[in-house]
């Protein structure tokens, strides 16, 4: 990376060793904020008084001969579904209007006290359900590589604030492909780690067993260095996994050699052929690296769209329950209790809110449940079965990350289905609890980036990462 | 309904002989099954750390997660989770791996808009409990779930949410651990009833796991109520609610029998409903029908990990169990000989206070009086050195004081904390009366009652009590009425 924009490592780096002050660093990031946002729309709220303060803070640590931590000085940006003490908290909705939690995320806690700066809350489809930050209830995002397209979604704001520069690195939440699919249309990393990598606390609950919080940064070690410190047990969570995991950024000094890659030969079609073209160059980069590709089998993947878009909107319908106007956010007057939930919930949340709890309240019903919920949750134990299988043959395993590169604007908006297949690559490994990535692999068409995606087990990170580091190399 | 573990062999449920007071009424017979909530007796709620208190101030015991404020998860407390296993030990329950499930609903008290409970995989399944007249009741279940916040409802139509102007809401109730336990439908009379909750209610206070008020709601009760011919299938039955103590249920059964015997007299349907037990009017009103029940659309709360207490865990809870209710009344009942369900060793076992009757009697007191003496002059908390209590039964039983002195002399060892029974005699004149002094009184009477006594002679056992009382007056209180009678008896023989 050029001195102009240096990685979150080089930051880190420099303002411990106070050849950086965090205050310079974060002023040339809030001045592309104040040269590109009113185009890009990346952020709901930027909190650049805050970020000020806490640099200042930073360096005076630094100056006293503290050590501020592994993130020191790292301008970060915060999907708007993480709680931030104080700091309105909206999931891009309407229903949670004024609402300023009275605690922060895990995450965020353990971002602060690593020494990252935060410098705003970015901008997702509404409740992170969407593929194109098209369905905010604050307008959409655009991509800084094209502003007449989408960055892709959920987390469509924090990709862009990597892309454009505006924060040297984001959070995102991945439900179903919300890091990875952005991640690649924006053509910068992002990681979905394995289920309970990172703690969910405080995290506003789209669809809890499939939900995790990852990382976008510019580079694979960044990511690493992210994941590092943000990762970890945390006893506010229950399916946080109790053990310490090794370090990622140690564990990308290791190459390929004798990686079993695999290519899976049943993935179902649809990658457009720019897309599956740098695919190819992807395996080949690998081989070249010392690693043996290996053919696999995932048969139940493709069942993974329609079983997803039973399971997350069932989990949806019953977490978005509590915005009921009763305690918090927006309220809508009626006659009665009944009728206040009502206007309340069909002022408050948007169309496409509205239909997955009108289908996850759908598929839990009785009578209905063993039809849709029931066999969803039978095709989810499929696809890890059939996963795991892969995983005695291979060591990780690539796929495209989005079948295309990103679409204009309002082109997929009138059709659901062709939006939710935007997710046939990413989905399968929510369901089966695994890690997955994106990176940046060239090109496509119209000179848009192209993400390639990284799979592996359970708790496969350190040999995913490697996978991906090398992936990175191989275009310097 | 299907569990994940079959019983093991040796602890299953099966329901007790019929034991004869099956009551019916106008050729009805009676089926009630029982659902007792109890809140746990935990520092903390069953999923976060803001504290279970009773009667504090609106809304000051609470935190994201009880307030289910977005982005809080639930972490389950283990010692609630303890106190449930102790439940269903005493409940001869076999406890079993389980999960917890989400019943979603809408009510602006719950805060989340579902309950985490227990559905098809319950902590504590196939149980018993034992009347103390011996017949057996089947527990179905007993399970963890966290309790709702409490509404408050202001104006409009009588305390309820509608019609009502405005509503309060103290979430300090939410999120309280609950475990609701389930009978099998094994009760036929109200009186079963009444004497399930109050065996329940003893159990749940000897293990520690709730201090069940009802009267405060941390023990809340609702019956399942329905009437058939014998012989006939079971009756649709009713669910009854707002039952506020135990003579209420009672009440509320007998009512609700009554109402649906006279609904099938007079060729109507029972329909399945839930109702709500009105104390003022002393009457069962419907609250919702079977078609307008909520659809809850259970489903495992992905929030929480499921819970498998290890065999080890188990055993534990159970080595640390104290003697319930009904081992110590057969234990008191054997050590005094009076009846195990008779009302000294029913009253004093509910008091606790059988271990102090046992060590009355260690210290060579009579444990059949101290039984006696415990019940009637020991009302809440027994501060009185056992020894001292021991030496009163012992003048007593030797004829040295009357059961009226010792009454007298036991009063004021109570009101003293403590004293030397023979000195408090003496001191108060309490001398055994000589055999020839006795008698030349009785005679004195006979003498002096010539009409009565000859009314006694003549077989009229109804002047016996007069001349013993005569007989006592005289003595001042010093003869014993025992062998005054035995007195009278032979003279009358003679």
């Amino acid at each position: 990376m050029s001195a102009e924009t240096p990685t979150a490592v080089e930051i880190a780096a420099g303002v411990r060793s106070g050849s950086l002050k965090a205050a310079d660093v974060l002023e040339r990031h809030l001045e592309r904020i104040a040269a590109r946002e009113g185009e890009v729309h990346a952020f709901n709220l930027v909190l650049a008084d805050e970020a000020r303060a806490a640099a200042a803070a930073i360096d005076d640590l630094v100056a006293a001969g503290n050590d501020p931590g592994p993130l020191a000085g790292v301008p970060i940006a915060l999907k708007d579904n993480m709680c931030t003490r104080g700091v309105p908290t909206t999931c891009s909705s309407k229903i949670l209007a004024g609402w300023k939690p009275p605690y922060n995320a895990t995450v965020v806690d353990r971002l602060g006290a690593a020494g990252a700066i935060t410098v705003g809350k970015t901008n997702l489809d509404e409740f992170a359900m969407g593929s194109s930050t098209e369905n905010s209830a604050f307008g959409p995002t655009r991509n800084p590589l094209d502003t007449s397209r989408v960055p892709g979604g959920s987390s469509g704001g924090s990709a862009a604030a990597v892309a454009a520069g505006f924060a040297s690195v984001s959070l995102g939440s991945d439900t179903g492909g919300s890091i990875r699919q952005p991640a690649a249309l924006c053509g910068v990393v992002g990681v979905k780690p394995t289920y309970g990598y990172v703690s969910r606390y405080g995290l506003v609950a789209f669809a809890s067993s499939l939900d995790q919080i990852g990382p976008f940064t510019t580079t694979v070690e960044d990511s690493a260095l992210l994941l590092d410190v943000i990762g970890g047990h945390d006893p506010m969570d229950s399916t946080s996994i109790p053990d310490s995991q090794p370090s990622l950024v140690e564990a990308i000094t290791h190459g390929v050699e004798g990686l079993r890659v695999g290519r899976i030969t049943d993935l179902p079609d649809g990658a457009d052929p720019d897309v599956a073209e740098r695919l190819e160059a992807a395996f080949d980069a690998l081989r070249d690296a010392g690693a043996t590709i290996v053919d696999v089998q995932v048969p139940a993947f493709g069942y993974g769209l329609t079983a997803y878009y039973l399971i997350a909107p069932s989990e949806a319908s019953s977490n978005l329950a509590r915005y009921d106007g009763v305690r918090y956010g927006l309220r809508v007057d009626a006659g009665d209790t009944n009728a206040m939930y009502g206007a309340t919930r069909a002022a408050g949340f948007g169309e496409e809110v509205q239909r997955r709890i009108m289908l996850g309240t759908y598929a839990l019903s009785a009578g209905y449940y063993d039809a849709y919920y029931g066999k969803a949750l039978k095709v989810r134990r499929l696809i890890a079965d059939d996963f795991d299988r892969a995983y005695t043959k291979a060591d990780v395993l690539l796929t495209p990350t989005a079948p295309t590169v990103a679409f204009p604007f309002g082109s997929k908006t009138d059709n659901p289905l062709a939006m939710y297949l935007c997710d046939t690559y990413t989905i399968p490994t929510n369901l089966a609890g695994h890690p997955g990535m994106s990176v940046p692999y060239g090109t496509g068409a119209d000179g848009l980036p192209v993400g390639v995606q990284v799979l592996a087990g359970t708790l496969g990170e350190p040999t995913m990462f490697r996978a991906a580091a090398a992936l990175e190399r191989s275009l310097a | 309904m299907t569990s994940i573990m079959n019983p093991t062999p040796g602890n299953v449920y099966t329901a007790g002989p019929a034991t004869g007071n099956e009551v019916l009424i106008d050729g009805y017979e009676l089926v009630v099954g029982l659902e007792v909530h109890v809140e746990l007796a935990t520092a903390t709620k069953l999923f976060s750390a803001s504290a279970n208190k009773f009667g504090d101030d609106p809304n000051t015991n609470i935190d994201p997660v009880t307030l289910g404020l977005p982005g809080a998860l639930p972490v389950l407390n283990r010692h609630a989770v303890e106190l449930a296993m102790r439940i269903g030990t005493a409940l001869n329950c076999t406890i079993q791996p389980c999960v917890f499930h989400r019943k979603n609903y809408f009510y602006p008290d719950m805060p989340k808009a579902y309950q985490i409970s227990q559905y098809d995989q319950p902590l504590n399944v196939n149980g018993w409990l034992d009347l103390p007249g011996g017949k057996r009741i089947g527990v179905e279940r007993a399970h963890l779930e966290e309790d709702t916040g409490k509404s408050t409802h202001f104006g409009g139509a009588g305390g309820r949410i509608h019609g009502s102007d405005y509503s309060l809401i103290d979430f300090n109730r939410a999120g309280v651990p609950l475990v609701e336990i389930v009978s099998r439908p094994d009760i036929r009379t109200p009186e079963e009833a009444r004497e399930y909750v109050s065996e329940l209610r003893a159990i749940l206070l000897a293990v520690g796991a709730s201090d069940a008020k009802m009267e405060e709601g941390s023990m809340r009760c609702d019956a399942n109520v329905s009437v058939h011919k014998p012989g006939e299938p079971y009756g649709t039955r009713c669910e009854i609610k707002n039952v506020n103590s135990i003579r209420s249920l009672g009440r509320a059964i007998e009512y609700e029998a009554r109402r649906q015997i006279d609904m099938i007299e007079a060729g109507e349907v029972v329909r399945q409903e839930t109702r709500h037990w009105d104390e003022n009017d002393s009457r069962t009103h419907t609250l919702r029908t079977k078609e307008d029940a909520d659809d809850y659309r259970y489903f495992l709360e992905p929030d929480l990990v499921p819970l498998a207490p290890s065999a080890e865990w188990i055993q534990a809870v159970a080595d640390a169990m104290p003697l319930l209710p009904s081992a110590r009344r057969t234990r008191l009942a054997a050590a005094t000989g009076a009846p195990a369900d008779g009302e000294a060793v029913m009253v004093v076992v509910e008091r606790g206070q059988d271990d102090y009757v046992l060590d009355v009697a260690a210290a060579g007191g009579d444990a059949a009086r101290a039984l006696i003496y415990v019940k009637e002059a020991f009302a809440e908390s027994v501060d009185v050195p056992a020894a001292d209590v021991a030496a009163l039964t012992e003048l007593e039983t030797s004829g040295a004081v009357t059961a009226t002195q010792a009454k007298t002399i036991l009063a004021e060892i109570v009101a003293n904390g403590g004293g030397d029974a023979a000195a408090i005699a003496k001191a108060k004149g309490f001398e055994a009366m000589d055999s020839g002094d006795l008698e030349a009184i009785v005679d004195q009477v006979i003498a002096a009652n010539a009409e009565a006594w000859t009314k006694y002679t003549g077989g009229d056992d109804k002047t016996m009590g007069f001349l013993v009382g005569a007989v006592m007056k005289a003595s001042k209180g010093k003869a014993d009425g025992k062998q005054v009678t035995a007195l009278l008896q032979s003279k009358r023989t003679a």
